[in-house]
């Protein structure tokens, strides 16, 4: 724990003990008051590692536990001609790019995804909103694609970025290195045996499966190896964390 | 006991609350506080509750819940990034607070000497008869104990059931935490159960938190929340 953080936790406190209603209003602005919920999300995160490790699965059901529809959210769609005529068509032309801290860069097509070796899983997708559905996932491990793109050490996060624009920004998001090796970090093009439908994120979408929905990004167009979030948008590594102050980590 | 107990010579008055209780207690208060306003926030972005591991749509919910207005919730306006930071934050201190509390009334025996109450207690006789003396205005205990059989059962009710509920049933909305223990979700019947069930121990103690205050007030409010932060009588 930095000294900073520590700084802050005690600021925190006596932020607490003021307990008048406008201050707390304005408490989870303030700096002490970030830095504490910084400081308790940091302590989930260790938590969570320390408890499951780092590559223990989250469940898998059978199909009958599937949910009958799976709820779309956010955005529905991508509002652009090509992104009409690819999805009419079946996105012949459609890649994704590998690129950033990766000594091979490589464009890979639908098909290329579909040449490696892949991976299937029923798993149970949990909205920060609250509301959960269940749904069989197929594609590629992300961590084939960053082996065979050659990742570099420096790298510290895999940016996912997404043809989606949601109040008139582009949605992205990140994870760590943990979750990008993770076994069920993959690139699914398929949802219970069909390619992933148009509200769901057509046609590729992460699967981050230990943390929210919000980390899941859709209409992946380009992952990208970087050391930190300094260069990238409002720099905290996702859209909702840039637009909205949602934690960067999503596992509770 | 022993014999200093039958001379009311007891090492521990009976009013006196132990610092640890106290120090608990104002904590607690204060994390039950912050959790609920953020809670009742968290609710109001998906106002529907489900039994099972999935559920979204309003029309396989078993309950839709109210809109709960701002003043109810913090902070004290829509924002459900906020309200999960004020969430999860405190989730920290009430649970490690709890944890510790358990461990301070098993090791200095509050636990069984004030609200261990015998299996016969909970009978539903001597319970008409016990909420009878209440409502008489009777609440002193009869037999030299801290509290009567209804405060026992309702503390052993609080202490034992609904704040560890809330701690595991919270546990169980992780995902982060489903790879390390999913019997947890499996036990509590599902994610939606899980939720299902950490709003109804929720507003079981709200519901506590209620008659609780009201307790306090009829029974003489100054001297017990002196009691309370101080230790013993005025």
């Amino acid at each position: 724990m930095s000294k900073i953080a520590r700084r802050s936790l005690l600021a925190g406190i006596a932020a607490l003990g003021t307990g008048a209603c406008s201050k707390i209003d304005g408490f989870a602005t303030s700096e002490s008051g970030a830095g504490l919920f910084d400081m308790a999300e940091d302590w989930h995160l260790a938590a969570h590692r320390t408890l499951a490790g780092r590559q223990a699965l989250a469940p898998e059901y059978a199909a009958d536990d599937r949910s009958p529809s799976f709820k779309g959210n956010g955005s529905l769609t991508v509002d652009s001609p090509v992104y009409r005529e690819q999805l009419a068509k079946g996105f012949p032309d459609w890649r994704i790019a590998i690129k950033g801290l990766v000594d091979k860069p490589m464009r890979l097509s639908l098909d290329d995804l579909k040449a490696l070796p892949q991976r299937t899983q029923i798993t149970r997708h949990d909205c920060v909103e609250g509301w959960s559905a269940i749904g069989e996932w197929t594609g590629p491990q992300l961590a084939h694609v960053l082996d065979a793109a050659k990742l570099r050490e420096e790298a510290n996060f895999i940016v996912f970025w997404c043809a989606d624009v949601l109040y008139g920004r582009q949605y992205y998001e990140s994870v760590d290195m943990v979750d990008a090796y993770h076994p069920q970090t993959i690139i699914a093009h398929s949802l219970n045996g069909e390619p992933i439908p148009e509200k769901n994120g057509a046609p590729l979408r992460m699967r981050i499966e230990r943390q929210l929905g919000y980390k899941h990004a859709k209409y992946l167009t380009a992952i990208e190896a970087v050391a930190n979030f300094d260069q990238i948008k409002g720099g905290k590594g996702g859209f909702w964390e840039d637009i909205g102050n949602y934690q960067w980590y999503a596992g509770i | 006991m022993k014999p200093a107990a039958k001379n009311n010579e007891a090492p521990c008055p009976k009013a006196r609350h132990a610092l640890s209780t106290r120090l608990w207690h104002w904590i607690n208060a204060g994390a039950l506080v912050v959790l609920f306003m953020s809670g009742l926030g968290i609710s109001n972005a998906h106002r529907y509750l489900y039994w099972g591991n999935y559920g979204f749509d309003p029309a396989d919910a078993w309950t839709a819940v109210i809109r709960f207005p701002d003043w109810a919730t913090l902070p004290q306006r829509y924002n459900l990034a906020e309200a999960r930071d004020w969430h999860n934050a405190g989730a920290w201190v009430f649970a490690l607070a709890l944890l510790g509390m358990w461990i301070a009334m098993l090791a200095n025996r509050h636990f069984a000497r004030d609200i261990a109450a015998p299996l016969r207690a909970w009978s539903p006789k001597r319970l008409w008869a016990e909420i009878k003396e209440h409502l008489k205005g009777h609440f002193e205990p009869d037999d030299g104990a801290k509290y009567n059989t209804l405060q026992k059962l309702t503390y052993a009710v609080v202490l034992g059931i609904l704040l560890p509920l809330m701690v595991f049933t919270g546990l169980a909305l992780s995902p982060g935490i489903e790879p390390a223990a999913p019997w947890l979700i499996e036990g509590l019947g599902g994610r939606q159960s899980a939720r299902s069930l950490h709003f109804i121990a929720a507003f079981a103690l709200f519901a506590f938190f209620v008659v609780h205050i009201v307790m306090v007030l009829v029974s003489g409010p100054v001297k017990q929340v002196w009691a309370m932060i101080a230790g013993g009588n005025p």
